[in-house]
């Protein structure tokens, strides 16, 4: 299989100013390499630099040094083709659950008949078929980080960055949009940016795995999954794999889903 | 609403009724015993407030010509403050070089006390509707704009950064995340700047005027006349009570999202 490199993460760094001339370095000269269509599962620690990462990738924060090219252009903002499912969901509370899916297209102008119909697609994949017209205040956590990723999927983005997007889930619907959004892939090709500090997601999705050092994040260890999906979660391979993730990871990777 | 709500608002209704009845019975008994002083009974305001309909003694004007000159002034200063106030928060607290640019000139008016500027506009305007709407909308300028300021700069980072991967421009996440967002703050600021409003004119009619119903007040105390300024303050209670119930339906309307 040729690859075709789509995104290139070069060298970056990134530090906040805590007081005066006192930094906090977030990402140490960080590089990693992003494939056309590849589902790359990147797993940290806690606050080890992951969602600023993500920010850096899609445009919304501009790294201290290096780069990130998509397709060989320098990324210097937010592009529409990357779309991005946010770790805190940030769903509109003053728009319904449909005006809030359908957010992306209408900011481009899109005829509201044709992003309805894209957008109620999504809403029935992550299952909020009937809470159409309800308000955010009026749903769980994990309905709202729903409402998020059926909103990234129906901006159709060429990349797909999400940030922790079941963090908020209870294990059964957890184990059910980790197959969802498996399933979606394997449908429609996109390249997915996974993040996650739980193995078992990483190794139910992933392509690869990058696993991330504490912070400040660096890249440890790239693990290749070649396991056909949907994935046995009890196939020697797996546990095999998990084991040897584990053994290289800190202790405050949560190894329970 | 289902039924054992509905039972608890008329409870909540009963309450309140009871309230303003004791309140009435109590006042009356006070002052049946002699121990009022001065105060008239409820009765005799109450009578009062009926002639006051259509008698303009000892004032000079009715009591709903009274009342429609302090609203005249009142919704007039009140309008220019919301429309000049809350666009103006607004924008400085999105765009930096309005606020910086805005911000001395606010900082050197805010602390100055609305009642101060009455002498000021009365050379300025004289004693008409001018001075006095002005002198109300000092004092409900600057809730508004502080609060629609406050409300722009709270929007939350993630609803803007949702609209940023979507392609907007700064003006459209302005227009269409920051000021939806900033909408329950905004109308916090209005509520404020009525409640000032009103108390503002009250002072500018003490002050100056030759109607309304702090110039009836007025008139009445020059007149040894209690049961007209009794009159007077109720009418400023029952209108202040008015103005905020059919502010918060509109509030309700406006910004349903926040209290379902
Ligand atoms: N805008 C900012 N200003 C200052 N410090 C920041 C900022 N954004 C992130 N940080 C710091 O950078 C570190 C990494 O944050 P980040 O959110 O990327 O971690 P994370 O890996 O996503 O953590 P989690 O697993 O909890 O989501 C944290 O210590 C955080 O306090
Ligand atoms: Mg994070």
């Amino acid at each position: 299989m040729d690859k075709k490199l789509r995104l290139r993460i070069n060298e970056i760094s990134k530090s906040y100013k805590l007081k005066k001339k006192d930094y906090h370095k977030v990402i140490d000269s960080l590089s990693l390499d992003i494939f056309d269509n590849e589902f790359l599962v990147i797993l940290g620690p806690g606050h080890c630099g992951k969602t600023v990462l993500l920010n850096i990738i899609a445009g919304l924060e501009t790294p201290d040094v290096g780069f990130v090219e998509l397709d060989g252009v320098k990324i210097d903002g937010p592009n529409p083709d990357m779309g991005m499912v946010f770790q805190k969901t940030g769903v509109f509370p003053w728009l319904t659950v449909m005006e809030n899916v359908e957010l992306g297209p209408r900011f481009k102008g899109e005829a509201k008949s044709e992003r309805r119909e894209r957008a109620q697609k999504y809403i029935n994949l992550v299952g909020l078929q009937g809470f159409e017209s309800h308000r955010p205040p009026q749903l769980s956590g994990g309905m709202k980080q729903r409402v998020g990723i059926a909103r990234a999927y129906t901006n159709n983005p060429e990349i797909l960055i999400m940030d922790e997007p079941f963090g908020a889930l209870d294990a059964q619907t957890r184990y059910s949009m980790e197959e969802e959004i498996s399933n979606i892939w394997s449908i429609e090709k996109r390249t997915v940016i996974f993040v996650t500090n739980n193995i078992e997601e990483a190794l139910a999705l992933g392509d690869r795995i990058v696993l991330l050092t504490e912070c400040p994040a660096r890249v440890k260890e790239i693990y290749e999954v070649n396991m056909p999906r949907p994935r046995d979660l009890m196939s020697e391979e797996f546990l095999l794999l998990r084991q040897k993730i584990s053994e290289n990871t800190d202790l405050s990777i949560d190894s329970e889903v | 609403m289902s039924r054992k709500k509905q039972i608890s608002k008329f409870r909540y209704n009963i309450y309140a009724i009871l309230s303003v009845v004791v309140f009435l019975i109590l006042w009356q008994l006070i002052v049946s015993l002699g121990y009022g002083g001065i105060i008239p009974s409820p009765v005799v305001v109450f009578r009062t407030f009926l002639i006051k309909m259509t008698d303009s003694r000892p004032d000079g004007s009715t009591l709903p010509t009274n009342i429609l000159v302090s609203l005249q002034v009142a919704c007039t200063g009140l309008f220019l403050a919301i429309a000049i106030g809350v666009p103006l928060g607004w924008l400085m607290g999105w765009y930096k070089g309005i606020d910086r640019f805005v911000r001395p000139i606010f900082e050197f008016i805010r602390p100055i006390p609305p009642i101060s500027w009455i002498p000021l506009t009365i050379i300025w305007f004289g004693i008409g509707l001018g001075a006095k709407s002005m002198i109300v909308f000092f004092a409900s300028f600057v809730p508004c704009l502080i609060n629609a300021y406050t409300g722009i700069k709270e929007t939350n980072k993630t609803m803007i950064n949702v609209a940023r991967t979507f392609g907007a421009s700064n003006f459209k996440v302005f227009t269409s995340v920051a000021i939806p967002s900033a909408m329950p703050l905004t109308f916090t600021g209005i509520r404020i700047a009525l409640n000032s409003a009103w108390s503002t004119l009250v002072a500018a009619e003490l002050l100056a005027a030759n109607a309304g119903v702090g110039y009836m007040i007025n008139m009445g105390r020059s007149f040894g006349r209690v049961d007209i300024i009794l009159v007077g303050m109720v009418s400023i209670g029952i209108m202040g009570y008015i103005f905020s119930y059919v502010f918060k339906k509109i509030e309700s309307v406006v910004v349903k999202w926040r209290t379902v």
